[in-house]
């Protein structure tokens, strides 16, 4: 089963790419306030990452997210922002308004709540691309 | 050769060959992939339609740098994040395409228009 | 017959794009009607308002949140319909 994929130069060249792609995921994320970046982009790259990995080491590869799990992931995503969004209303403030978060420290709340709705895109965005591809690759399907 | 030709109608024009590129394709072209393909790039064309609407003289990226302000320093940045959306949506319309182009495949063994409709009447 | 309509819709459409495209805004014009509607406030108030130094995410994610959550929302359907797809068939041909 190991050796349904992959070779020498693919498995190398994976083990040197994909600890960048993440980190730079990672960056993206964080730094979307103060540099080109956001939601949409990092969790592109996190789904790059898992891309290459199903591409080069097969189904059973390490670092790996089930297409069962990514439909889930999707979901709570998309669960994220909506929370965050209703939480501005249950403290007092309109929908998506992050200054009324009181529980946040007064000079950051705009940038704090933009963080949390761009991780909720960001774990949505990643999981639908790995469940586009896991449908789309599923080696079962008949009809 | 004037500027006002090579910044104005010239950029349009081009915009429209690649715009018309889509359905030209959907219209002619025969397989079903082909035609995916084809509205993809007439997505690509609306997109950098509304990047060049976007651009100022002189000015830099829509992040902000301490010290300069000004209007006319920054490019406009509501086209930019409208297409970052576009492009996300793009991305999940063409895998529902693909879904159902793999679903054609499986059930009637082509992908050509004429042969599916043909197997689709008897 | 069907042919020809075809080709005159398409020869219709280019001559349309290439005829508007004198009527169009001009490019890189700081004053065009795009830059002057809402992008000036966007650009002047973000620091004090939002405190984002990208000003793209502080539209995306401040000014046109409620936007940016049905974008999600597309995205996410998009997902379950690809699933749902090409799996339900996969159970109606074990039945």
């Amino acid at each position: 089963m190991n050796r349904d994929f992959g070779s020498i130069v693919l498995d190398t060249a994976f083990r040197y790419l994909v600890p960048f792609i993440l980190v730079y995921g990672v960056y993206v994320l964080l730094h979307g306030e103060e540099s080109p970046g956001g939601g949409f982009q990092a969790g592109a790259l996190f789904g790059i990452a898992i891309i290459i990995a199903r591409l080069v080491q097969g189904e059973k590869c390490e670092l790996n997210i089930p297409g069962n799990a990514a439909v889930v992931l999707g979901g709570l995503g998309t669960f994220i922002f909506g929370f965050i969004g209703l939480l501005c209303i249950f403290f007092g403030g309109n929908f998506l308004e992050y200054g009324v978060l009181s529980f946040l420290p007064e000079p950051q709340r705009h940038t704090l709540g933009i963080l949390g709705i761009e991780i909720g895109v960001t774990i949505c965005v990643m999981a639908t691309i790995i469940t586009i591809y896991d449908a789309l690759t599923r080696r079962e399907v008949s009809l | 050769m004037s500027k006002e030709f090579l910044s104005q109608y010239l950029l349009y024009w081009l915009i429209a060959v690649l715009f018309m590129i889509g359905p030209i394709g959907m219209i002619f072209k025969n397989n079903l992939m082909k035609k995916l393909m084809a509205m993809n790039i007439m997505q690509v064309a609306v997109i950098i339609f509304f990047l060049a609407l976007g651009q100022k003289m002189d000015a830099t990226l829509p992040i902000e740098i301490p010290g300069l302000t000004g209007v006319t320093n920054y490019i406009n940045p509501l086209p930019h994040a409208l297409m970052l959306t576009a492009i996300v949506v793009s991305l999940s319309t063409t895998g529902v395409a693909l879904a159902l182009l793999l679903l054609i495949q499986k059930k009637y063994g082509v992908l050509e228009e004429d042969e599916v409709l043909r197997r689709m009447d008897q | 017959m069907r042919k020809a309509i075809s080709y005159v819709t398409v020869a219709g459409m280019l001559f349309f794009l290439f005829a508007v495209a004198g009527a169009l805004p001009q490019l890189y014009d700081p004053n065009s009607p795009a830059a002057r509607h809402v992008s000036p406030r966007y650009i002047e108030k973000s620091h004090e308002e939002i405190g984002s130094a990208n000003y793209v995410t502080a539209v995306l994610a401040d000014y046109r949140g409620y936007d940016t959550l049905g974008e999600t929302t597309v995205i996410f359907t998009a997902g379950v319909v690809t699933v749902m797809l090409l799996r339900t068939g996969l159970k109606r041909k074990k039945l």
